[in-house]
């Protein structure tokens, strides 16, 4: 889980290497949300080096069938590769992804770019209720969802009543 | 694990893996001709929710089968009589009432079928499960309000789904068919019993029903046949689409 502060990052007491490939993972950036880093997102899900320094890195995808998952493999490895590892990235399905994963600093991220971040899920993943979320744009919580879809499989779109603006909810998941 | 019992898992991984790849290619078809932007996304999405399942169930499939298969050559290098997915689900889109009436049967089981998965001794499957149940979840409320958007909304609504109803209740006994080899699954605790599963899928299902004003048909005969490769004249179609560019180009890769 993320630290006090909300944030991901190596264990306290990491080694040099594994420090190092945390930030240069820290620079791949969703394709889709690109504010938001893949360690912002909590896809990051280990960091490891063995004696030699060669990294394993573990990541795992939000959802199942989300086309952006091969893209993000690439780019941690490019970034790893550019910044001198040998890294071998792989995926992993569990323990599975949730929203409540996308760290403080994340949130941030997602609010000032309109878009609502995640209610924060408990057991109620993806049941939370639609109703009386705050418009980004105006704060009035006389809001309606117009699609549980929206332009991403993580994103659902939502249109305020007092100021007629559509916005992006991010799922809770 | 006994060989016996890995070779039953293979099946019922396969079975599975088919069913989600099937019903997402099927959903993939409403790809820019939905009644309307927001159900043309939403399909859409739900069809990539189900192709990221088949992924991980053939290729769990193939490392049990052994026999060097990934879920690329499961997927596209096999013909009708090797397919094990239910027969639900190959049946053509129709119109939207009917694709939101063979959408809402499946999924009212998929989602009992993956919560109970999530405590399956066998750790791939369970873990799979947990990834799927989060968005089986989402899919069966969305195809169930529409449900009862349409069976309770118009006449001409009312009738389309009716009538899709009559039509596809034939399919669903299949889904909670037994055989030897799930039985040997369910006693070792990594397959929920089918009897179990069938109970919950007729409560959620006449649950929505009522709620839509629609009658539950009676149980008649029921079709079966995918879990032996039999399958109706329509799925032949869908994978000869589905598998053009493979068959075409052989290990092709981007």
């Amino acid at each position: 889980m993320p630290d006090a502060a909300g944030c991901w990052g190596p264990e306290p007491g990491a080694d040099a290497v594994v420090k190092a490939a945390w930030d240069a993972l820290a620079g791949v950036m969703d394709p889709e949300i690109p504010v938001l880093s893949i360690v912002d997102l909590g896809i990051v899900r280990a960091v490891s080096a063995d004696a030699e320094g060669r990294l394993s890195v573990a990541l795992t995808p939000t959802y199942s069938g989300c086309p952006a998952t091969n893209v993000i493999v690439l780019e941690a490895e490019t970034a790893l590769a550019r910044a001198g590892f040998d890294a071998r990235v792989s995926v992993v399905i569990a323990p599975p992804w949730t929203t409540d994963w996308i760290s403080g600093a994340g949130r941030e991220k997602l609010a000032e770019v309109g878009i609502v971040p995640p209610p924060h899920s408990g057991k109620r993943a993806l049941t939370a209720p639609d109703e009386g979320i705050a418009c980004p744009r105006c704060g009035s919580e006389d809001t309606r969802q117009i699609s549980r879809f929206g332009s991403t499989a993580c994103k659902a779109l939502h249109a305020c009543n007092a100021c007629l603006e559509p916005f992006d909810v991010f799922k809770c998941h | 694990m006994s060989t016996d019992l890995k070779d039953a898992l293979f099946g019922y991984a396969l079975r599975l893996g088919d069913t989600s790849l099937v019903l997402g290619h099927r959903l993939s078809e409403w790809c820019g001709h939905a009644p309307e932007l927001e159900e043309d996304i939403a399909l859409t999405n739900v069809a990539l929710d189900l192709v990221g399942h088949a992924r991980m169930l053939l290729t769990y499939a193939g490392e049990l089968e052994g026999k060097g298969r990934d879920e690329d050559r499961l997927a596209y290098r096999r013909d009708v009589f090797d397919y094990r997915n239910h027969l639900l689900v190959e049946q053509p889109n129709r119109d939207f009432g009917h694709t939101i009436v063979r959408q809402f049967l499946h999924d009212a089981c998929a989602v009992e079928m993956y919560e109970r998965l999530c405590a399956s001794k066998d750790e791939t499957l369970a873990g799979i499960a947990a990834k799927a149940v989060k968005e089986v979840r989402y899919h069966v409320r969305h195809s169930g309000d529409w449900l009862v958007r349409l069976g309770d909304g118009t006449d001409v609504s009312h009738a389309k789904v009716a009538d899709a109803l009559g039509r596809l209740w034939t399919y669903t006994g299949e889904m909670f068919e037994r055989d030897e080899a799930e039985q040997a699954l369910v006693a070792a605790g990594i397959v929920p019993d089918p009897v179990e599963l069938k109970a919950a899928w007729t409560a959620r299902v006449e649950a929505v029903l009522e709620d839509a004003t629609l009658d539950r048909p009676a149980d008649g005969w029921m079709q079966k046949g995918g879990r032996r490769g039999e399958h109706s004249e329509h799925l032949g179609y869908l994978l000869a689409e589905m598998q053009f560019l493979p068959r075409a180009y052989p290990d092709a890769t981007w």
